[in-house]
C-alpha cells in the first residue's frame, strides 16, 4: 500500500492521556510491515504515544522505555484479531547506524509481518525503509503542551513508483 | 560443589566461582570502556570486547581459587535479558566449555541473579522484599522463597538508573558524547546542593499502587532547566545545577522509599534488600536504612561490587539450581540453551491479593 490516510497532521496535546489517545488514533491506520519513526527531545512524549498505540493494538504487557536494552517486543493484535508482533526500539544510547546494522536491525525494519516503533529514529536516517510514518514531537511554551506532527514519508524512488502506479 | 558463573548481558564481562548460593570463592569483572569514544553503547563492539575479555576473566576467577575446570560441578551463565550479541558470547562460551569438560550448563535470569546478590555472605532468608534498581530495571519483588517471586510493582516508563543518565545529560554533567554512568555524576553534583529547594513531582504517589514512573520527573527537570537557561543564561543554570541534581535525586529516592515501605507494611514483611547498580547511590542507601529502621525492618545491601553487574550472583543462582537438581548432572543437559534477550523471570507471578 503506497499512499496512506494520515490520521492527523498537527495536534497539540496537554496531557499524557491526550498524547496516548493520538497514538491510539494512529494505531487504526497501521498495517503489518509498517515502521513508525519517532523524533523529539527527551521528555517530549515518544514512549507515552507508543504506550497509547500499543494499548490500542491489544498489548497487555508493560510498555516501557527500552533505552537500556535497545529493543522491547510485544504481542499485539490487528483490528481483525490476527496476531501482530510489535518491536519497540530506543536508539538513544547508540552512536550511529553502522553498529545498529550489525545487530540485524535492517531485517527488523524491513520485516513485512511485524510493526516497528523506533524512538530516536533520526539517529539512523539511512536505515529507514523507503516508506514509513514520521512522528515529530516537541515541547511548547506551556510545559504541559506537546506538538505532535504526523506524516507518511516516501523516499523519492518510492514516491516515483507510486506516481507511476496511479497514472496506470 | 563448585559452580563457575559467567555474566555478559550488557557492558561487563565477569566470571566467578561459588561453592553455594551464599558463598562465593572468587569473582572477576572487566568493565568495558570501549564505548566511551563512540558516545554510546555499540552492540557489536560490546560483543567483540566480551569475546576478548571472557577467557582471561574466567582464568582469573579460577586462579583466585586454585581450582581448574575439571574441579567444577557445573557452568552457570546469564541467559537473558540483555543485549543479544553480548548474551550470545557468554552462552556460547559456556556451552563450549561444557562440551569440552562434560559439565552441565545452567541458564540464569539476570534479575534472579540480582535477587541472589542479597544472599551472598548474608543470613537473609525469604520472605523478603527486594527493591531492584538499575539502568534497565526498577522493580519491587516479593521473594516468597527462592524460585517463588511476586512482582509487587515496577516502573511504568523509565528505569530509575535511566532517569539518572538522562538528567546527567540535561545538566551537562557528563563528558561529551557519554550517555551512561550518569548516576555517579548526578550524585556527585547533588552532594553540593540543597534537596529542598525545588519540588519536582513524585508521580503516582498517594495512589493505591506500588508502580512507579520517572518519565514525568525527567520532563519536569528538562522544563526547569530550559526556563532557567532562558531567563538567566548558562551561568544561572551552572550555579543551580547542584540544587537541581539534589532535588531530582531526592524525588527519585522519595518514590522508591515510599513504594518499598508500603510494600513491606501491606505484606507484613520485615526484611528488605536493595539490589542493582543504583544501590550504589548513597542517599538511597541511607534514606532506606532510616526508613526501614522506623518500622523495625532489617535492610540488606550487598557490597557495591555485588550490586553492579557481576558473575558472583550468577554463580550463586547456579549453585542453587545445581543443588536443587535442575542441572540434572547429565552431560548433555543444557546444550540447547539459547541466549534470550527478553527472557521472563522464572517463578515470577503478578501481584497476588495481600
Amino acid at each position: 500500500m503506497n499512499t496512506r490516510t494520515v490520521p492527523f497532521q498537527r495536534e497539540v496535546t496537554s496531557s499524557p492521556e491526550q498524547t496516548q489517545a493520538l497514538g491510539a488514533a494512529l494505531a487504526t491506520h497501521l498495517h503489518p510491515g509498517d515502521l513508525i519513526a519517532l523524533e523529539g527531545d527527551l521528555g517530549s512524549g515518544k514512549t507515552c504515544l507508543i504506550q497509547g498505540l500499543c494499548r490500542a493494538l491489544g498489548v497487555t504487557s508493560r510498555v516501557n522505555s527500552p533505552t537500556f536494552v535497545l529493543i522491547n517486543e510485544y504481542d499485539g493484535r490487528r483490528p481483525g484479531g490476527e496476531q501482530l508482533l510489535i518491536r519497540h526500539f530506543d536508539l538513544y544510547r547508540l552512536s550511529g547506524s553502522e553498529e545498529l546494522e550489525e545487530i540485524g536491525v535492517r531485517e527488523f525494519f524491513h520485516d513485512p509481518e511485524s510493526l516497528c516503533l523506533v524512538e530516536w529514529a533520526d539517529r539512523v536516517p539511512d536505515l529507514l525503509p523507503a516508506k514509513y510514518w514520521s512522528i515529530e514531537m516537541s515541547h511548547l511554551e506551556d510545559p504541559a503542551d506537546r506538538q505532535v506532527c504526523c506524516r507518511w514519508v516516501m523516499a523519492p524512488s518510492a514516491a516515483m513508483a507510486t506516481a507511476r502506479g496511479s497514472e496506470a | 560443589m563448585l559452580i563457575l558463573g559467567i555474566e555478559s548481558s550488557c557492558d561487563e564481562t565477569a566470571a566467578a566461582i561459588a561453592s553455594s548460593e551464599r558463598s562465593v570463592r572468587a569473582s572477576a569483572v572487566l568493565s568495558q570502556m570501549d564505548h566511551a569514544p563512540y558516545g554510546g553503547v555499540v552492540p557489536e563492539l560490546a560483543s567483540r570486547a566480551h569475546i576478548r575479555a571472557a577467557l582471561p576473566v574466567i582464568e582469573n576467577a579460577l586462579d583466585q581459587t586454585g581450582a581448574r575446570l575439571r574441579d567444577l560441578s557445573a557452568i552457570a551463565v546469564t541467559q537473558g535479558p540483555g543485549l543479544v550479541g553480548s548474551l550470545l558470547v557468554g552462552v556460547n562460551l559456556a556451552k563450549g566449555l561444557a562440551y569440552g569438560t562434560g559439565l552441565p550448563v545452567l541458564g540464569v535470569h539476570h534479575l534472579e541473579a540480582h535477587l541472589f546478590s542479597a544472599l551472598i555472605d548474608s543470613d537473609l532468608e525469604p520472605p523478603f522484599v527486594a527493591l531492584l534498581v538499575s539502568g534497565g530495571h526498577t522493580e519491587l519483588i516479593l521473594v516468597h522463597a527462592l524460585g517463588d517471586y511476586e512482582l509487587l510493582g515496577a516502573t511504568l516508563d523509565d528505569a530509575a538508573g535511566e532517569a539518572f543518565d538522562k538528567v546527567a545529560k540535561l545538566l551537562d554533567l557528563l563528558p561529551p558524547g557519554q550517555l551512561v554512568m550518569g548516576g555517579r555524576a548526578v550524585s556527585a553534583s547533588a552532594e553540593h546542593g540543597d534537596p529542598t529547594t525545588i519540588r519536582f513531582p513524585r508521580a503516582l504517589s498517594g495512589r493505591d499502587t506500588l508502580d512507579m514512573s520517572f518519565s514525568g520527573l525527567k520532563t519536569s527537570v528538562l522544563t526547569y532547566v530550559n526556563s532557567l537557561r532562558n531567563e538567566g543564561g548558562q551561568e544561572a543554570l551552572t550555579a543551580a545545577t547542584p540544587d537541581i541534581a539534589a532535588c531530582f535525586e531526592q524525588a527519585v529516592v522519595d518514590v522508591l522509599i515510599d513504594r518499598t515501605m508500603r510494600a513491606l507494611k501491606s505484606r507484613c514483611i520485615d526484611r528488605v534488600a536493595l539490589v542493582g547498580g543504583v544501590a550504589a547511590n548513597r542517599r538511597l542507601r541511607e534514606t532506606l536504612a532510616e526508613a526501614a529502621e522506623t518500622i523495625g525492618a532489617r535492610l540488606t545491601v550487598p557490597s557495591i561490587a555485588l550490586c553492579t553487574d557481576n558473575a558472583a550472583m550468577v554463580a550463586a543462582v547456579g549453585a542453587h539450581q545445581f543443588a536443587q537438581g535442575s542441572g540434572g548432572g547429565r552431560v548433555d543437559e543444557g546444550y540447547d540453551l539459547d541466549a534470550s534477550p527478553r527472557l521472563s523471570l522464572p517463578g515470577l507471578q503478578a501481584s497476588r491479593p495481600a
